[in-house]
């Protein structure tokens, strides 16, 4: 799967689609928003993408804890790295969106602070791994860590901050992907192009580090044996 | 049969590597023993009783770590300590605030006093004697004596804080009662974090620093509920706050599971 090309493929033309009808296609006329809802093509198709990856990467943890295969540790990390840029960008993109719809980048609404805790959290799990310099060890308590993290990534950014007052579409009765507020013009762009068009690019960006990584290895696991014959 | 002779070897492990529990207390180490003995004959029935055998390992495990604190007394009088110093400092520094002020500054302080009292937990098990428990215990069996005890001393603190804040900084609540409930909810929370994030910073490198790296992100959701639900006790009354404590104990129950599931994987080296 990871080699083959067709997905590739689609994850391209997706996302081709996405930009040009994302910017030319129809939207309804709302106030406030104006031209601003084509931000949800971009902005929470990065949520979809972010969750998708970390579920990967969780996925990967309980698989190394399960077989002690380091192949599985350095899919957990590339996946987690993978959901962190697609956390970062869906924060820019709502910071920019917030700039002309709510007048500031950054206004501290429950929503925001979420998601900067829960990027806190991973960021938290890149240091942890670096703090150990044993292989197996950093593996193994990644790994314990990683799945401890998506646990409370939940109450983080899908819990809290539905329970307390927010700005942000969807809460306290703002628009957003309800059917009254986008219509089925939006809603074509959005589910078959905008979520998956972005998540497979972000599943292709990680196998790709993945694979630089598994080579990488390989080739730190096979250069001493090469000195080892020029040696002899 | 050998599970008998596994407790019997653990009493006498025990007394070994305690010199302190041995010198100092006749009375708490029959107290001891005789746990000790109870769990050596509900091993012999072990088919049946190993729910009550894991209980009294928790048991003994719990009581151990109790009996070094008061031989000790140094993590509890040390984070007292902390804790006065720190808000007489608070006081000094402000006086007596209102209300929100009071209540930021309460959840801070408990959130400083938890890393400090719990984080040693993991650190002061030296590597020989958490082999040793390796051996004699199972990992569930000890994470959750270390969850009970560090819930307790965190209750205890909270308690105590409580009553600081209330005497230094004076009290901004209508229903103080209320209050006491909310930061004992609070503080076992708190502990439960702490804890589990020690067992895992106690395996890296700059433990300490660890502590604060990991835990800070991951208790702001539980910090943010708690302040919320400690309106309740400041009669500012709005809607959801039901809900919320459910969402707390339901993280705690989560935290908790978790703990038991994976702290085996950390344990083994």
């Amino acid at each position: 799967m990871l080699r083959q090309n067709w997905w590739k493929i689609v994850a391209v033309l997706l996302l081709v689609y996405t930009i040009i009808a994302g910017f030319l296609g129809g939207v309804p006329a709302k106030p406030i928003l104006n031209e601003t809802i084509r931000n949800l093509y971009f902005h929470v198709a990065m949520w979809f993408g972010m969750m998708v990856l970390f579920t990967v990467s969780l996925v990967y943890s309980v698989l190394y804890l399960r077989s002690n295969n380091p192949v599985h540790d350095i899919y957990a990390l590339e996946y987690a790295k993978g959901g962190i840029v697609f956390g970062c960008l869906g924060l820019v993109t709502g910071a920019l969106w917030a700039r002309y719809t709510w007048g500031s980048f950054w206004s501290n609404d429950p929503k925001q602070l979420g998601a900067a805790i829960a990027l806190l959290i991973y960021f938290a799990y890149l240091v942890l791994r670096n703090s150990m310099t044993d292989i197996d060890k950093r593996a193994r308590i990644g790994a314990v860590y990683d799945i401890f993290a998506y646990a409370m990534l939940f109450p983080t950014i899908w819990i809290i901050p539905r329970m307390v007052e927010s700005l942000h579409p969807g809460g306290m009765g703002n628009p957003a992907l309800d059917t009254h507020d986008i219509d089925s013009r939006m809603r074509l762009v959005f589910w078959p192009g905008a979520v998956p068009g972005w998540t497979l690019l972000g599943v292709w960006i990680t196998t790709l580090r993945i694979r630089l990584a598994l080579l990488a290895e390989k080739e730190q696991m096979t250069e001493p044996a090469e000195k080892k014959l020029q040696h002899a | 049969m050998s599970r008998v002779a596994g407790n019997v070897i653990m009493a006498r492990l025990l007394s070994g590597k305690l010199p302190e529990m041995r010198r100092q207390g006749t009375f708490a180490d029959k107290i001891l023993t005789i746990s000790l003995i109870i769990g050596a004959n509900c091993g012999a029935l072990h088919k049946i009783f190993q729910g009550i055998r894991s209980l009294n390992q928790i048991y003994v495990l719990f009581k151990k770590d109790l009996m070094l604190e008061i031989r000790q007394q140094y993590s509890f009088y040390g984070v007292l300590l902390y804790v006065a110093s720190t808000i007489f400092v608070l006081y000094l520094a402000m006086g007596q605030p209102e209300g929100v002020v009071w209540k930021g500054l309460f959840w801070m302080i408990q959130l400083f006093v938890c890393v400090n009292a719990v984080a040693k937990s993991f650190l002061q098990e030296g590597r020989g004697r958490l082999l040793y428990f390796y051996s004699i215990t199972g990992a569930a069996n000890f994470i959750l004596s270390k969850l009970l005890f560090n819930a307790l001393l965190m209750l205890l603190m909270s308690l105590l804080s409580m009553g600081l804040f209330v005497l230094m900084l004076g009290n901004p609540m209508p229903e103080p009662g209320l209050f006491v409930l909310i930061s004992c909810l609070g503080g076992i929370s708190l502990s439960l974090v702490f804890t589990f994030l020690a067992a895992i910073a106690a395996r890296a490198q700059q433990s300490a620093a660890m502590m604060a790296i990991l835990g800070f992100p991951l208790v702001i959701p539980q910090l943010l509920l708690l302040s919320k639900v400690s309106n309740i006790a400041f009669a500012e009354l709005q809607g959801g706050l039901g809900w919320m404590i459910a969402v707390l104990a339901g993280l705690d129950v989560l935290i908790l599971a978790l703990s038991v599931i994976l702290f085996p994987f950390l344990w083994k080296d």
